[in-house]
């Protein structure tokens, strides 16, 4: 009986405790739904149920006046290209690192692991000199290219620790067959590595959606922008008096991106830890 | 057969050595290797050619930065110094390359090996050159973003670039240590550096560890057989990370607002009452939200992570120690626990290096602030959003290059943990 009650009173706890995380996770969320109803742009006079309910933030959104649409297409032309340019340059390259032998291998996958070591941050002033010299600062194609370049020593890990996992039996005996190095890569590799080439371009979607550093070093202009820019400069001069529609641009683009992260967590997770534990 | 393989008897691999160190692929020719050698030599002719005039000029910027200030740009001149000088790196491995090539090639020729025909030769080349061909695009990109960069940032650590003296009115000078003795010799920045690197180092091991230990906390708790509903209360836990963080950062930023923030005004002041805890205006109570909110936005990650885990962990285990009459708190110290870290070491070191770069939660929260007396950065700045004002703010370019090569060698330090852990790299090592 003793044994029945402690358990009962262990059990509650740990509700209490789920209850509780629960409610700190909502908060903020239910919060910000909440401000975004608001009338008016002012933070003091909102509250989290609103007084009047408005749906009037959202339609500014889509107006003429604002930007929100252009930023969104930005984000989404470079999260694409990147995702869709690091799966082939990282497929690339972890395919040469996991197949063959060549003079260097070795040194490189030092120099890799160190690399994605580092923060962007320590290169940010040659970045910037270098891409105003070439004159692709402020455009979007520079810094497409430059998260291109800076994904390749962790996504080439990982890609490369998945190849390994993929018997070499298979390419030799395509290779007894006739095929050719891109066809083995093409026909064998590619499609068996499926999984983690879906990982590394979500990774890539999803990382310059919400970086905000890089873009808000190149990107100048406010036609370039990318959402994170032009939110942050949405409420840059302190939250005075734009928050509300802060509020409504941030639900429009969390709200798709967190029912797509829910959906694949499970896939993200098992990328990370076949990264982590494997490559 | 044999009176052909006599005829090169007297071949000579040193001949064939020094000859493709006078001119690349005189060597080549020597083994009579007409295309590889007429490539080599048309190679290195566009290169005497075209390439070798700037690159001396950029070696001879990298040395002297310039020499006429108002003509000479000092920083072109250290961009164009840094790319020869990677320029030249590989130049010079293609070079060794060649004499290695037409050296074993003069063996092999000299032990009775014969040159294969023109088909066989661009087939074999084709072998060794694909892993190269593969490799190029990707290397290039990084040497361009990554590489070149980094090289530049160490560089202009030993030079005196910053606001009042920048090109193109000035010349950058090489100046050797005297940043790094500036910064541990001159009051302010000693100070301020001290303290910055005392919080980066605080917030870096409290607020990973706090994220690590929540998340650990709350996979023991649903991973529990008497929860229920566990998709669902999973799918909650999980939604902080689902959210994009730079919205979450600025969101909370707007909740712990002095003056009208929802912290202050809807619970600590009608709770405790008084005033409202200056969230942004003091330093104690600006870290202590700062270490919250990463909590916030971090535990939901090494709770997936954790949940995955235990769920691998064989039950056989615990049943063992329930024969030998293990209580829960030996099985959690004894099975558990080890059997966590040990599957994910890697990504919670990870983690730790990831919250010691982690810019974007101090600058968007409060960029860096409040404002510290006797200081030149804020009461929450870590090194790297320090790095950040110093180069955009003030443009004190140096000192920022100097910060930024300390934090590398601190960041080598994660590094070479990773690389002793790091499986797969201990079976790269067998090959």
């Amino acid at each position: 009986m003793n044994q029945k009650q402690k358990s009962k009173i262990e059990v509650t706890l740990m509700y209490l405790v789920i209850v509780i995380t629960s409610i700190i996770i909502f908060y903020p969320l239910v919060w910000t739904v909440g401000m975004s109803l608001n009338q008016g742009t002012s933070l003091y006079s909102s509250s989290i149920i609103p007084e009047n309910f408005s749906l009037e933030h959202y339609k500014w959104l889509f107006s003429e006046e604002s930007d929100y649409l252009l930023w969104y297409k930005n984000s989404l032309i470079v999260s694409i290209s990147v995702a869709a340019g690091s799966v082939i340059i990282t497929s690339l390259v972890a395919y040469a690192f996991s197949r063959y032998q060549f003079v260097g291998k070795k040194n490189a996958l030092y120099v890799f692991l160190l690399l994605q070591m580092f923060p962007v941050m320590m290169a940010m002033v040659a970045l910037y000199i270098f891409l105003n010299m070439i004159g692709m600062l402020d455009t979007l194609t520079g810094l497409i290219l430059v998260y291109l370049g800076g994904q390749i020593p962790f996504n080439a890990w990982l890609v490369k620790g998945y190849f390994d996992t993929i018997p070499r039996e298979l390419d030799e005996a395509a290779k007894i067959d006739g095929a050719g190095h891109l066809r083995v890569f093409w026909s064998i590799m590619l499609p068996l590595a499926k999984p983690i080439l879906a990982v590394v371009a979500l990774f890539n979607f999803m990382m310059p959606l919400f970086d905000f550093l890089l873009p808000s070093i190149v990107l100048s202009s406010q036609d370039n922008y990318t959402l994170a820019v032009g939110l942050f400069n949405f409420i840059n001069d302190r939250f005075a008096n734009n928050f509300t529609r802060f509020a409504a641009g941030s639900i429009l683009i969390a709200v798709p991106v967190a029912t797509v992260y829910l959906f694949l967590q499970r896939y993200l997770i098992s990328g990370l830890t076949a990264g982590g534990t494997k490559g | 057969m044999n009176h052909k393989t006599d005829k090169f008897k007297n071949h000579n691999p040193n001949v064939a050595t020094i000859l493709s160190i006078i001119f690349a692929g005189l060597g080549q020719l020597y083994n009579r290797r007409f295309l590889k050698g007429t490539i080599f030599i048309i190679l290195e002719v566009a290169f005497l050619i075209t390439l070798l005039d700037s690159i001396n000029f950029g070696l001879w910027g990298l040395r002297t930065l310039g020499t006429i200030p108002g003509t000479d740009h000092s920083i072109r001149l250290l961009v164009f110094g840094v790319l020869s000088l990677i320029a030249t790196i590989i130049l010079l491995a293609l070079y060794v390359w060649n004499v290695i090539d037409a050296r074993n090639q003069a063996k092999k020729i000299k032990d009775g090996w014969m040159p294969k025909g023109f088909k066989d030769t661009i087939i074999h080349f084709y072998d060794t050159a694909f892993p190269y061909l593969m490799t190029v695009p990707g290397l290039l990109l990084m040497i361009f973003v990554v590489i070149f960069p980094l090289i530049f940032s160490v560089l202009l650590a030993f030079t005196n670039y910053n606001l009042y003296n920048s090109p193109p009115r000035n010349l950058v000078e090489w100046i050797g240590f005297d940043n790094f003795k500036e910064l541990v010799t001159v009051p302010i920045w000693q100070e301020t550096f001290i303290s910055v690197l005392a919080w980066t180092i605080v917030w870096t091991v409290v607020a990973t560890t706090l994220q690590i230990a929540i998340g650990l906390f709350l996979a023991l708790i649903v991973n529990d057989p008497r929860i229920r509903f566990k998709k669902l209360i999973r799918t909650i836990l999980i939604l902080p990370w689902a959210v994009p963080a730079f919205v979450t950062i600025l969101i909370f930023s707007a909740m712990f607002n002095d003056d009208f923030g929802t912290i202050n005004r809807d619970i600590i002041i009608p709770l405790i009452g008084g005033e409202g805890i200056p969230w942004l205006s003091e330093p104690i109570y600006a870290r202590t939200a700062i270490i919250m909110i990463q909590t916030w936005l971090g535990f939901p990650f090494i709770f997936a992570l954790f949940t995955g885990v235990l769920q691998s962990i064989s039950k056989d285990w615990y049943e063992a120690a329930d024969v030998d009459g293990g209580s829960r708190f030996q099985k959690f110290r004894y099975i558990t626990f080890p059997h966590v870290l040990f599957a994910t070491a890697p990504l919670l070191i990870m983690q730790y290096a990831q919250n010691f770069n982690n810019f974007n939660i101090i600058y968007l929260f409060n960029e860096g602030g409040p404002p510290v007396r006797n200081s030149n950065a804020g009461g929450t700045d870590i090194l790297i959003s320090w790095v950040y004002k110093l180069t955009f703010e003030t443009n004190n370019y140096a000192m920022a290059a100097v910060i930024s090569l300390i934090m590398g060698l601190i960041i080598s330090g994660f590094a070479f943990y990773q690389f002793r852990q790091t499986k797969s790299f201990k079976e790269e090592g067998e090959l």
